[in-house]
């Protein structure tokens, strides 16, 4: 019975903590498609975030600055996938491709200039958890929400705040009408181009949040490839989240509780090369149990042309 | 006729070549100034590149030999894109046609080599054919993006591989690897101790192949068809539930014999991660290919010496061979926003990028 609890606790612990970066991710995914781009970069922009936040932890010492470089380059990537994508009509999902394999290369690159070493960084300053008043007296309670992570906090602040641009404020209307339909949106006097860019520039941070948490707020260090596929699998999620914020959540939590899962597995007799492989398969399977429903904004992946050319 | 200058350059914008090649140059010249931003001296960068990639009769062995399985990689591309299938998943079909010709190349040791040979490459290209189709059969059943399905498939043929050979077809040593191929599995070698082999002669036959089936046949030009316009082929009579399926297996079967190639010609035996990335940069080659058969050659060649040459590079100025997947993406992006190359070279202003539009007032 007390191992059953101590399995129960530690899987829900760790599925919170395996969810916080897929859901930032797919939190800005869906603010992106939301307003037609669709972003493939989120991939390189995690990357990116969490090679920036180590840099910004290990230069300065603090991780906050870290969080706050993560920060600075989200917003560069995030003009850059605008710029291409916006201003000069790149193809969405070769912008983004071309900003994963840059992130890809860059961080190695520069791991060698600033580290000497193309495997990985040094430990860092990590951003430490916060430990709750009363909540780290009670016994079992302690170990699920006796401390909470920043990134945890800002995760749930940052979904509030785009479920309610989205759908309560003028901006996230005119943002979805974009989504649906930019040329209706650019007729009624809506600046389709400046409300793109905001988005993008706000969903590439989050994904880069995203990617700092995956350095600085858990292993404290950068390695090669760290990211390993999660902004293809936050994007699967934004599909499973049928594009709204809060479900997006929910699904990266289903999904960190299944990764959670699979880390439990490790220690068990399975092949580790099979427990691996399991997020993969279970993001194609859980597509499986959802299907494009035709949730998706209608215009994602398209572009426009203000002149009507 | 006007042949003004501004219709000159506007013709030439339109060229694919020029294009690529103005896309080539402006991609260089990007990796440059970031090179010196990190602190490199692009001179020396660039010229102990050349060296390893084109001095020396090994070093352009090399270079052909690392230029084999990328003319595969980015055929593939080619034909997948052609179609209108954007097959980001090369590097799981190269991995998956590896693997299988390992696995045959290493069952059958009696057979031989006339029959032996063909017939790894035809399980090569049947594994990885297959797991090129698979992406377009969960992109029609999923209606999902087929870049989500196929960087998914990707990691699960890796782990699938090295669980594998992990546990089922390892041998005893330092590194875990298959067992050596016996001689008659083996290409040949065409020069001793490089990675030039017998292979290249096959690429070169295999993009004879490609331009044939897709400019000279009704199959080619079906495939074509549903590239440009899937709903106006479809409606002439293209099946739309059979025709990307058959596009990804022949563009996963093309993939495949890279990795076969890999194995018979290079390592002659399959080791995990030896692949290194021939897929995505596959797909850099066959976006600057324009599409055409030629051009994807000519590319592959280009990506084949940089390749080749950066590991010298990095012995030289200790700068990681990954950098070259830096200038992959710039590449690839500068080729696909004709816009910045037309910016750059016809000082017409484009429509402007005004953040602020005074509609209201």
């Amino acid at each position: 019975m007390n191992n059953m609890i101590a399995f129960l606790v530690s899987l829900l612990s760790g599925s919170i903590r395996m969810c916080i970066p897929i859901a930032f991710a797919a939190l800005g995914g869906t603010l992106c498609e939301r307003s037609g781009i669709v972003n493939m970069g989120l991939e390189g922009m995690m990357l990116m975030g969490a090679f920036s936040a180590v840099c910004g932890s290990y230069l300065s010492g603090s991780a906050y600055v870290g969080l706050l470089a993560a920060v600075v380059c989200g917003c560069m990537m995030g003009l850059i996938l605008s710029g291409l994508t916006i201003r000069y009509k790149c193809e969405h999902v070769l912008a983004g491709l071309g900003i994963n394999m840059f992130a890809g290369g860059f961080t190695i690159v520069m791991l060698q200039t600033v580290w000497g070493s193309r495997g990985k960084s040094t430990v860092v300053a990590g951003l430490t958890a916060w430990p709750l008043p009363v909540l780290n007296r009670i016994p079992i309670i302690k170990n699920i929400i006796g401390s909470v992570s920043p990134f945890l906090v800002l995760l749930f602040v940052c979904m509030l705040l785009v479920q309610f641009v989205l759908y309560h404020t003028v901006f996230g209307l005119r943002a979805r009408i974009i989504g649906e339909n930019p040329y209706v949106a650019g007729s009624a006097g809506i600046d389709v181009y400046r409300t793109q860019l905001i988005c993008v520039l706000c969903g590439s941070v989050l994904a880069s949040i995203g990617g700092a948490y995956l350095s600085i707020g858990d292993v404290n260090l950068f390695f090669k490839d760290m990211v390993a596929g999660r902004g293809f699998i936050a994007l699967a999620i934004v599909i499973l989240g049928g594009w709204k914020p809060r479900g997006v959540v929910l699904g990266a939590l289903v999904f960190g509780a299944a990764q959670s899962l699979q880390i439990r597995l490790q220690a068990a007799e399975i092949p580790p090369q099979l427990v691996q492989m399991l997020p993969y398969v279970i993001t194609i399977l859980a597509l499986f149990l959802v299907k494009n429903q035709g949730k998706a904004p209608a215009a994602e992946g398209t572009h426009y042309y203000r002149d009507g050319a | 006729m006007v042949k003004n200058r501004k219709n000159k350059i506007g013709k030439l914008i339109d060229d694919k070549v020029f294009l690529a090649v103005c896309a080539f140059f402006l991609a260089l010249l990007v990796l440059t100034v970031i090179l010196l931003l990190i602190g490199y001296s692009p001179i020396e960068c660039y010229s102990s590149l050349f060296r390893g990639a084109f001095v020396g009769k090994g070093n352009l062995a090399n270079t052909l030999g690392t230029s084999t399985p990328l003319i595969f990689a980015g055929l593939s591309m080619m034909v997948a894109s052609r179609s209108g299938t954007f097959n980001i998943g090369i590097e799981g079909q190269i991995i998956a046609g590896a693997f299988a010709s390992a696995i045959v190349g290493t069952s059958f040791a009696g057979l031989p080599r006339i029959i032996y040979i063909p017939l790894c490459f035809l399980v090569a290209m049947l594994v990885g054919g297959l797991w090129g189709a698979l992406v377009a059969l969960l992109k029609r059943v999923l209606q999902v993006s087929e870049i989500i399905i196929a960087i998914m498939l990707n990691y699960i043929m890796d782990y699938l591989t090295k669980y594998l050979l992990t546990y089922h077809f390892t041998v005893d040593g330092m590194v875990i690897r298959t067992e050596y191929l016996p001689e008659s599995a083996l290409l040949h070698k065409m020069l001793p101790l490089s990675r030039l082999n017998t292979g290249i002669i096959l690429a070169v036959i295999t993009v004879a192949f490609v331009w044939w089936l897709i400019n000279k046949t009704t199959f080619g030009y079906e495939m074509r068809a549903t590239g440009y316009n899937p709903f106006a082929a479809e409606s002439a009579g293209i099946s739309m539930r059979y025709m990307p399926l058959a596009a990804m297996f022949i563009s996963g079967a093309i993939a495949g014999m890279a990795g076969a190639i890999e194995v018979m010609g290079v390592h002659e035996y399959f080791v995990a991660d030896m692949t290194a990335g021939y897929g995505f940069t596959g797909v850099a080659i066959g976006i600057m290919g324009g599409g055409s058969a030629v051009g994807t050659l000519i590319s592959a060649l280009v990506f084949g010496s940089l390749r080749a040459g950066s590991a010298t590079m990095n012995r030289m100025v200790s700068i990681p061979g990954e950098f070259i997947q830096i200038f992959q993406a710039l590449v690839i992006v500068f080729v696909s926003t004709p816009g910045i190359v037309r910016s750059i070279l016809s000082r017409k202003k484009q429509p402007s990028w005004k953040l602020r539009r005074k509609t209201d007032e």
